[in-house]
């Protein structure tokens, strides 16, 4: 077996508001950076798990993400899987 | 007849939903704590507002997976009664019992008053001995808006899913009425089985009139007559 590092990224979905980011996005202004707009809010997830190959390390995160780390009526999800020295 | 409550670490108006139903006649009630497998024979189970497992994640994420929860999943495929009000919705939409989802509020402030709403539909155990068109139930959430996709939100309309609106005074559905952006206003649904409900007001907060305000003591005089029978 070998261990695994995934870097998991869950996002709203583009097309529904996200009053967090809408409210970062207001103070840009503040801060003298108008500039930026369209700030969004997600998640950054770390884990490790240990799997006989790449293969079955993304089969699992990609099952954690769709049963528990993102709910997919709301968000999005990305992930990334680097083994472990 | 016989009611349960469900307890996860974190919620927080499992007693005064115990209390509302000892006193509409629904008691003795179980309390039925989050890792235990067995219903005890519970004819409806309530899934009581609060903050289980702190909210974290998202609201309701992992008490879905507590082990009550595969009995109440069991529980409502048999066709047997089952509210979630407020965290209590939060869980039954994340564990698919409920379709759709519950996001931040959109002015993204927890919000705690009293709002209106009115039924959408007679056609439940929930709503069926409603009389009034608008009733004054007070809600108390951060995340609350509720969310569903353009076809899921067809569904429900076509299967007369929705249970409530949130409205004015007057009973008027409208933008400045809706408290937190819910999709189509709507403040509570129900499975196609009509045997789930959920709803994020909370009706145990107005079922006693010493508390000063009883219109949600409807709802459960109909779940009750429901599960009589």
């Amino acid at each position: 077996m070998k261990t695994y590092k995934a870097s998991i990224d869950v996002m709203p979905h583009d097309n529904l508001l996200d009053p967090q980011g809408k409210a970062v996005s207001g103070a840009m202004p503040n801060l003298g950076l108008p500039e930026i707009t369209g700030v969004r809010i997600g998640k950054h997830i770390t884990l490790r798990l240990e799997a006989k190959d790449r293969k079955t390390a993304e089969a699992k995160v990609d099952e954690a993400c769709r049963k528990l780390l993102a709910n997919l009526i709301m968000e999005k999800y990305s992930f990334s899987v680097e083994e472990q020295a | 007849m016989k009611c349960g409550v469900v307890i996860f670490p974190g919620s927080n108006c499992d007693e005064d939903m115990v209390q509302v139903l000892e006193a509409q006649g629904g008691g003795p009630v179980e309390r039925l704590w989050h890792k235990e497998h067995d219903l005890r024979g519970c004819d409806l189970v309530v899934l009581p507002g609060g903050f289980s497992y702190g909210d974290y994640l998202r609201s309701g994420a992992i008490a879905r997976f507590s082990p009550i929860l595969q009995e109440v999943a069991a529980h409502a495929e048999r066709g047997g009664l089952v509210l979630g009000v407020c965290n209590g919705f939060q869980v039954l939409c994340e564990a698919g019992l409920l379709p759709g989802a519950l996001l931040h509020n959109g002015g993204q402030r927890f919000i705690c008053r009293n709002v209106h709403i009115t039924p959408a539909t007679k056609r439940t155990a929930l709503t069926s001995a409603i009389a009034r068109k608008v009733l004054t139930i007070p809600i108390a959430h951060g995340e609350g808006r509720y969310h569903i996709d353009a076809a899921g939100l067809k569904r429900l309309k076509d299967g007369d899913q929705v249970l409530f609106r949130y409205c004015d005074a007057e009973g008027n559905v409208h933008e400045e009425a809706n408290p937190n952006g819910s999709m189509d206003h709507i403040a509570g649904v129900c499975n196609e089985g009509r045997n789930v409900f959920g709803m994020m007001p909370h009706p145990e907060r107005a079922a006693d009139a010493l508390l000063g305000n009883t219109d949600g003591m409807a709802l459960f005089t109909g779940l009750l007559k429901a599960v009589a029978v």
